[in-house]
């Protein structure tokens, strides 16, 4: 939380208001997409499972295709390219490259007929104009950072001689051998032993920190997102809720479906607890009311909210929310605001 | 490795075994008496007991079976009964035969199969896919014996391109062989290219969703390395599993192919055989196919082996 970025520096990666539809789906599966991540910085996005945050990020990567997941809107500003109007092959380019993505499924990631190092090696010969030699050398120069143990002699393992640790590790080697402007990490420890977890996501910070990478981390887990996220970016069922820094978010979030997130966990240290069980249920992508798509779970629901879209207003400095009756307190008298968790 | 051989191979052994008794039992039970056959037509009461004698056809059926798998391990598979040839000779003959008939086919349904079943996997559900296995099914439903004979009349008979039938060994001439074997080669092919696209393109459609086929694209790679490199490498152990079988089947001869083209092929000589009871003939032959066939299905497993890191490093 206290690392030295450059609130004034450009952001590497700005999205803005995207938007995406599957084939024939009823709905948009993500809506209103909008954040931003400069050098340096992390941005956490929390929500729950099946709210669209692999979605997005493969999107982002153009790794969904457009014949199944439809733009319907939105920009994905990354240098001077917009991601989402790329070309395969200009996108192609970047991906590995100067975007790069570690995935929720170490165990599976890793092709398993070829060596580590031949996989590592693979994508800086793909982008950079290096030998293969050169390129082996910065497969096991990766290997060692990623802290590996005796790299050299894993360099011409299997993935299958692995852990599964040992596997995410790998693919963060992969992900950032050609130091890239932005790394997304979706949920990289949720399919990990607990203990495995912790040591991964300081991995990850510390990598991060070395190279100056813009990090999208993904997570359910609203420890990680208090030891590591600067910013934090809250999703519900494909709409954007709430986004601000980490400390707003924690220590005066706004939309309620945040508000029930965050009294579930009963103190905010390091990886403590997971998203909360807020009563009922996410509705399916043909039942999604055309307003706020949080009505039919939130306790503070009016009438209005089920057919009018609450924008995404500025509630503090940096600080948005999207729900029509934010700040809460204003409108609705203490005694109900205590109940919002429950 | 060598250990792991060494193994299958003893397995084989048993399968041998009761393959030769299912043959030699076979053969006992059918009818007809091979003395009345040797004898000719005389029927000479006297030649037929020394027959029996000779070939010890009065013995319990029993003995009769260890001395026939005595001499066979002797490399002694008998004599043909008809022509008095080695029946040893007789498949040394015919057997290059049907190898470079096999080897042809593979290589046309590799050539046309592979690719065809990858491109309707990469393509599946447009048009690609559905012409693709439209021509596949109809390529499984064609018998061999009408395609071959509709190539004969189009290809040798109507256009004359090439000979209708006969065999010369690549040897002698290499274009003439060529010439005499690429039809019957084509028709045994594309039957198996048939099945080898269908099983490509399943295998292909598994892997393509596989979890690194996503982080191959994420590193970047292009289409092409994606498929080949990184999907179509996992689709081949079931493909290449499948082929030593495929193999396996075409050097038991191709029974209907040869016929009609005429090939001296293994098909020809088991089909003669039959037909004239020449039982030490039907015996070599089916014995002879067992072993090429647990000889294929030996291949497939070491080839398996071979081609998966996980199997090779549990040695
Ligand atoms: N190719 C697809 N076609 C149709 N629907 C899809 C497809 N991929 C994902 N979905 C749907 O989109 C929704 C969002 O999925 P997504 O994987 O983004 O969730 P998530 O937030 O990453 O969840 P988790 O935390 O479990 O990873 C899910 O309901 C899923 O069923
Ligand atoms: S807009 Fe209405 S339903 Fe949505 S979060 Fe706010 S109060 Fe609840
Ligand atoms: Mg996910």
């Amino acid at each position: 939380m206290s690392k030295a970025i450059d609130l004034n520096a450009a952001p590497v990666l700005s999205v803005e208001n995207l938007a995406l539809r599957f084939k024939g789906a009823p709905a948009n599966i993500i809506d209103g997409i909008s954040f931003a991540v400069r050098p340096g910085e992390t941005l956490c996005i929390v929500g729950e499972s099946g709210c669209g945050k692999s979605v997005t990020a493969l999107s982002l990567m153009g790794l969904l295709p457009r014949s199944v997941a439809q733009v319907m809107s939105g920009t994905a500003m990354f240098g001077d390219h917009d991601l989402l109007e790329l070309s395969q092959r200009a996108m192609a380019d970047l991906r590995g490259n100067t975007i790069s993505m570690i995935f929720q499924e170490p165990m599976t990631s890793l092709n398993p007929s070829y060596r580590i190092g031949d996989q590592i090696a693979e994508v800086v010969l793909r982008h950079k104009s290096v030998t293969r030699a050169e390129a082996r050398q910065r497969a096991l120069q990766m290997l060692d950072r990623v802290k590996i143990p005796a790299a050299s002699s894993r360099l011409d393992d299997y993935p299958h001689e692995l852990s599964g640790g040992m596997r995410q590790r790998v693919m963060i080697a992969m992900a950032l051998a050609n130091d890239p402007a932005v790394l997304i990490a979706d949920e990289p420890t949720t399919a990990l032993d607990v203990t495995i977890q912790a040591q991964i996501i300081d991995l990850i910070e510390e990598l991060q920190k070395e190279t100056g990478t813009a990090l999208v981390m993904i997570t359910h887990d609203l420890g990680v997102v208090a030891e590591i996220a600067d910013r934090v970016c809250v999703m519900y069922a494909g709409h954007m809720v709430e986004d601000g820094p980490v400390e707003a978010i924690f220590d005066d979030p706004q939309h309620p479906y945040t508000i029930g997130l965050m009294s579930s966990v009963p103190s905010v240290g390091p990886r403590s607890g997971r998203l909360a069980a807020i009563g009922g249920m996410v509705p399916a992508i043909d039942n999604m009311p055309s307003g706020c798509r949080f009505t039919p779970r939130c306790p503070f629901a009016q009438t209005n909210c089920a057919v009018s879209q609450p924008p995404l207003d500025e509630l503090g400095p940096s600080h948005r929310a999207a729900c029509h009756y934010a700040p809460l307190e204003t409108v609705f008298p203490e005694a109900v605001f205590q109940e919002a968790g429950s | 490795m060598l250990s792991y051989i060494a193994r299958r191979l003893v397995i084989a052994i048993p399968t041998l075994i009761l393959v030769s008794i299912f043959v030699f039992v076979l053969q006992k039970l059918l009818p007809g008496d091979p003395a009345l056959v040797l004898a000719g037509e005389e029927r000479d009461p006297e030649m037929l007991a020394f027959i029996r004698e000779k070939y010890r056809l009065n013995d319990p059926i029993i003995m009769q079976y260890f001395y026939w798998m005595k001499a066979m391990l002797q490399g002694d598979l008998g004599i043909s009964l008809r022509t008095r040839q080695p029946v040893l000779d007789l498949i040394g003959d015919k057997l290059p035969v049907t190898v470079q008939l096999a080897v042809m086919a593979m290589i046309i349904a590799f050539a046309i199969g592979i690719p065809a079943g990858i491109l309707s996997a990469v393509k599946k559900g447009t048009a690609v896919d559905y012409i693709a296995n439209f021509v596949a099914l109809s390529g499984l439903s064609i018998p061999n014996f009408w395609l071959g004979i509709m190539l004969i009349m189009l290809v040798s008979v109507h256009l004359g391109w090439l000979p209708a039938s006969g065999y010369v060994s690549p040897f002698e001439d290499p274009v003439k062989s060529f010439q005499t074997m690429i039809m019957p080669a084509f028709v045994l092919g594309t039957a198996l290219a048939a099945t080898l696209m269908r099983h490509t393109r399943s295998a292909m459609l598994g892997v393509l969703k596989a979890d690194y086929v996503r982080t191959a694209r994420a590193k970047g790679l292009l289409e092409h390395t994606v498929i080949l490199k990184h999907a179509f490498r996992n689709a081949l152990l079931p493909i290449v599993t499948l082929s030593a079988l495929l193999f396996g089947e075409l050097l038991a001869g191709a029974v209907l192919t040869e016929q009609i083209f005429t090939i001296p092929g293994f098909g020809k000589l088991i089909v003669d055989a039959v037909f004239t009871r020449d039982y030490a003939v039907v015996q070599g032959v089916v014995m002879c196919t067992a072993a090429g066939f647990i000889l294929m299905n030996l291949v497939a497993d070491v080839l398996y082996f071979l081609l998966n890191p996980r199997m090779r490093s549990s040695l």
